[in-house]
């Protein structure tokens, strides 16, 4: 009998190349011939370039040539980014580039050029922008609709109320409500109101966006750092107009993105263009001082929330209204933050009020668990102060108020395939031991306090209707091709298990082809948003499907017989009972000779018309297993993850030390359990850094920010995390899907933060500090009873 | 013998024609003519291309002649010129650790020091640590594979490097001093727990050869 797959641990096929130094990354990439581009940034966050002289610099050694703004992709009349410009909007925003021999001719070159900027009016923070005559981010206003800016202000009595900690009531974009709020909140036992900062945040994958790329006989050949290769070669088609057969995309190994390097990035079409201009291969490397403002950021909330709740720790109501930094070219995160709250609280009765502003700041991108991160890490320190008043504990409250399966949320009672949140929220509890540790929130040993917290973090995870792509060749094994991205989750590798599984195929018996679109790559989903597992796991299980029933077809057709009377183990096909059989090897030789479906000369109609290519390239070689996801199923997939912290918060430092950490997910069925634990707390350590150390700060008088690398805004570090963290999976399948299997990405992200601000309230004794991330100084500020101003670019005056 | 030659000499031993033959011979490609980080592209002042000069450095057990200019870091001499390009570039200003490399066996970062301060230092990379003759991984390396370590992995030649230098020096740590050993290393995946997991497998075979 073939092995099991599903559900065991099996290193992932590129780890030997991982460990060794020969997978290569975007920046790995050499051709013959190759120079260097450089960017010129922005040092303003708002200006206008009103003339460029190059002269100089163009006489350089070395240098070959200067591209400008004209000579790439330009929307105008609305807010959209483009590689290089001429109305920067953000300090360190692409005006132009310079290609010479090498990087250091190229950086030289782009220092004597002059530029003469003519600054403009600049925001940082959206409540700015908001205030009577406060400044826009766009010269023609601070809001875009019906295809034009415009003006949007609020009063000066809304911003009395802001001033005064109140929820303010100026004009929202995106409203909602169901139930009706006033009168539950007047039912409420206790009604608690926050006014919340959470701060925007750079993504800051390890691997910067660097790209190399060249032109050979027409064909663009880009080697890109991207999160979803087949979805990039499209966009990179996209962006330069021509044939997507006409992109070969090198995209093998992808060093993080979480959101930043969706589809690729913007700024790959500057060495594309480049290169097609000068005739040379062009490499652009990202340094990580670039990738601070190119490279994406979550966006901030300003926000108002009000929670009722029933002496029995009931969520009645909930109004919450959010105000969002969304950098200059906006983002989504608000709204989906309001979906969020409805989801883990239920509270039957809700208002949701939200506005997105454009900012002079980095530009945002979803970041893993978008929205949702910043509302679990916002809302959970409330939860913990309203069981502390209502004298319950945390954990029954989050079970009382945690939805099942029949859960409707959301401003369309949006429905879920399945739900186990309270399962989650229980195995958590006792591998933390929740009720053991109930003795420790407070113990006070010296000037450290104790603290222990819960975080329930809900996030999509998944999609349906892709395709699966694979080949049995006459070596007799299973070529399975992935239009993934290779990211780090390991799903390019597991999501190949089922279809393994039911052509009973030892894993040695199978090979992943990825990262090279001329090697042939299925219609995929964007590696986003955790729909990788579910979707591909899915198309993976379809494809075969139609591999294994070929694969019998074959066999019947060669041996005699009927397709049913045969069976398949360990590659070789069999008549049931004994009798004739064929290895997979001969199977594929007789599938290339009879042609048509078998060997993918005849395809199925209802695969996606960007499959096709991929088919055709591969057309001939062998039996194929080609399908679409037909399986179908209703409602939002939906992966949630609790989290459970410890801290030691130093009340003479303001530091907080994370003890301890447990996570637990609902995720459906475990494909790879020891890269699920790595997702699990590896998006964990990530919301501790959320909620704790990456901080921003800008200078306000001329718009820069100052915490612009790694050091400045610290992603945590290996002592800041617990020595030991533990990860486990309530393992129930989703009943809508043929494996059963969610994704796993974003959830955690939330869960790590939230645990940690929650355990943070109980350290200071039921105070929410209504700031993320909680660094020393808030900290220590809220100790002292200062003032934490409401800002989300100083963060701390 | 390297450290000792000036550049000159080595000019007038080797033709700039000769030597570049030479390095193609061995199959050492540098890629690109000459390299400089150093700018960050953005008020940084970059210094205009100086003179380059030929040096030895002993990479990998293996004695490499390479044109290298006096700003040039180790980690752009390595990835550039001798095109080793498993050593990465995370930060560029030693704030990451994805650059370390072992210099006489101390971890170190390559983006932080000049190619010209380890002449006459043996320099290993990532790449130079399976056996030569077998291809037979590292203990460090069997370790990460067996506990399937890394998630996107571009920290982890830093970190297996760093790792490599811990064994060496302690090989009967504690989690505690482990961790303490990887702390000039960042993983953004935040993968530390399998990390922390590798780490102490390593120490494990270490202590068992
Ligand atoms: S690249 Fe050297 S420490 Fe980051
Ligand atoms: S595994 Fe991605 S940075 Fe460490």
């Amino acid at each position: 009998m073939a092995e099991k797959l599903i559900g065991t641990d099996i290193a992932p096929q590129d780890l030997v190349a991982k460990i060794t130094g020969r997978a290569r990354y975007a920046e790995d990439f050499r051709a013959d011939g190759m120079v260097f581009t450089k960017l010129l940034l922005s040092p303003m966050p708002h200006a206008r370039v009103r003339g460029v002289d190059a002269t100089r610099a163009l006489a350089m050694p070395g240098v070959i040539d200067i591209l400008r703004a004209d000579e790439v992709r330009q929307v105008e009349g609305r807010p959209a980014e483009a590689s290089l410009t001429d109305e920067p909007l953000y300090e360190g925003q692409p005006i132009l580039a310079i290609a010479a021999e090498t990087e250091e001719q190229a950086a030289a070159a782009i220092e004597a050029i002059e530029v003469d900027f003519e600054p403009l009016p600049f925001v940082l923070d959206p409540l700015d922008s908001l205030r009577p005559n406060g400044p826009n981010a766009y010269t023609g206003g601070n809001r875009f609709g019906g295809g034009e800016f415009s003006e949007l202000k609020w009063t000066d009595a809304d911003f009395e109320e802001i001033e005064a900690g109140r929820m303010p009531n100026g004009e929202a974009a995106v409203e909602w409500t169901k139930g009706d709020i006033d009168a539950a909140f007047s039912e409420s036992d206790l009604v608690l109101e926050e006014s919340i900062v959470h701060q925007s945040l750079t993504h800051h994958p390890m691997e910067p966006r660097s790209s190399m790329m060249y032109w050979e006989n027409g064909k663009l050949h880009a080697f890109v750092s991207t999160q979803s290769a087949q979805r990039t070669k499209y966009a990179i088609a996209g962006m330069l107009n021509i044939d997507p057969e006409d992109v070969i995309l090198v995209a093998e190994y992808c060093g993080g993105g979480f959101g930043s390097k969706i589809s690729g990035n913007t700024h790959m079409e500057v060495p594309a263009v480049f290169s097609r201009k000068i005739g040379r291969p062009v490499m652009l490397r990202i340094t990580r001082y670039e990738e601070n403002y190119i490279g994406r950021a979550r966006p901030g909330f300003q926000s108002w929330l009000k929670m009722g709740f029933m002496a029995d720790g009931t969520c009645n109501a909930i109004d919450l209204y959010i105000v969002q930094e969304s950098g200059p070219f906006g983002a989504g995160d608000f709204n989906t933050a309001g979906m969020i709250a409805d989801l883990v609280y239920t509270p039957q009765n809700m208002r949701f009020r939200g506005i997105a502003m454009y900012c002079n700041t980095p530009p945002k991108a979803a970041q893993r668990g978008p929205g949702g991160a910043q509302i679990v890490i916002m809302m959970e320190p409330i939860l913990e102060k309203a069981a502390r008043e209502l004298g319950l504990d945390r954990l029954e409250v989050h079970l009382k108020n945690a939805p099942d399966a029949d859960v409707g949320f959301g401003p369309r009672n949006s429905t879920l395939t399945s739900v186990f949140a309270k399962e989650a929220l229980e195995k958590g509890a006792e591998i933390f031991d929740w009720a053991g540790k109930q003795e420790l929130s407070g113990r006070r040993e010296g000037s450290k306090v104790t603290g222990i917290g819960i975080g329930l973090s809900p996030y999509t995870a998944g999609s349906r209707g892709y395709d699966g792509l694979m080949v049995i060749r006459p070596d007799g094994k299973l070529y399975v091709h992935q239009g993934l991205g290779n990211l780090g989750t390991h799903s390019i590798m597991d999501t190949a298990r089922p279809a393994a599984e039911i052509l009973n195929l030892n894993w040695d018996q199978v090979e992943l082809v990825w990262g090279d679109s001329s090697r042939g790559m299925p219609r995929s989903s964007v590696q986003a948003g955790s729909q990788t597992t579910h979707a591909h796991s899915r198309a993976n299980h379809a494809a075969g499907m139609d591999a294994r029933a070929k694969v019998l077809e074959v066999a019947a057709r060669t041996l005699g017989g009927s397709p049913s009377d045969y069976d398949m183990d360990n590659g070789r096909v069999f008549r049931r009972g004994g009798g004739a059989s064929m290895t997979f090897a001969q199977v594929a030789e007789r599938a290339i000779e009879l042609g048509g479906k078998y060997d993918g000369h005849e395809l199925p109609d209802n695969i996606h018309a960007t499959t096709v290519p991929a088919a055709n390239i591969l057309a001939g070689q062998g039996l194929m297993g080609v399908a679409r996801d037909n399986y179908g199923g209703s409602g939002g997939v939906y992966t949630w993850v609790a989290g459970f912290a410890l801290v030691e918060l130093d009340e003479e430092t303001g530091v907080v030390d994370i003890k301890e950490y447990v996570g637990v997910t609902d995720c459906g069925t475990v494909l790879h359990p020891r890269s699920l634990s790595a997702q699990v707390l590896g998006g964990s350590v990530q919301g501790m850094g959320q909620a704790m150390t990456q901080r921003w700060v800008f200078d306000p008088k001329w718009g820069v920010p100052f915490a612009n690398r790694l050091y400045t805004a610290r992603p945590p570090g290996i002592l800041d995390v617990p020595l030991d963290m533990k990860a486990d999976a309530v393992g129930i399948p989703d009943p809508q899907t043929p494996v059963g299997a969610k994704g796993i990405g974003e959830p955690p992200v939330g869960a790590g933060g939230a645990a940690v601000t929650s355990a943070v309230a109980d350290a200071l004794g039921g105070r929410c500090l209504c700031r993320t991330p909680l660094t020393p100084d808030i900290i220590l500020a809220e100790l002292e009873g200062l003032d934490k101003p409401f800002h989300l670019e100083q963060h701390i005056g | 013998m390297a450290e000792a030659e000036s550049a000159g000499l080595l000019e007038t031993k080797y033709s700039r024609r000769k030597f570049i033959k030479s390095v193609i011979a061995v199959g050492a490609t540098a890629s690109s003519a000459g390299y400089f980080i150093g700018s960050s592209g953005l008020g940084a002042q970059a210094v205009p291309g100086t003179v380059e000069r030929l040096i030895t450095l002993t990479v990998n057990g293996q004695q490499r002649r390479v044109d290298v200019l006096p700003n040039e870091t180790l980690a752009m001499t390595l990835r550039y010129r001798l095109n080793l390009t498993g050593t990465k570039l995370g930060c560029d200003r030693a704030e990451c650790g994805a650059c370390t490399v072992l210099i006489d066996g101390v971890n170190q970062y390559g983006c932080s020091m000049l190619t010209h301060q380890v002449r006459g230092s043996s320099i290993t990379t990532i790449e130079g640590l399976e056996n030569p003759d077998t291809g037979e991984l590292s203990l460090v390396q069997q370790a990460v594979l067996e506990e399937g370590g890394f998630q996107c992995a571009f920290c982890a030649p830093g970190f297996i490097m760093s790792m490599t230098a811990m064994v060496n020096e302690n090989p009967n740590p504690t989690r505690a001093e482990a961790a303490h050993a990887l702390s000039g290393n960042l993983c953004r995946c935040g993968d530390y727990d399998k990390i922390l997991n590798c780490a102490m497998r390593a120490a494990e075979l270490a202590r068992s050869v």
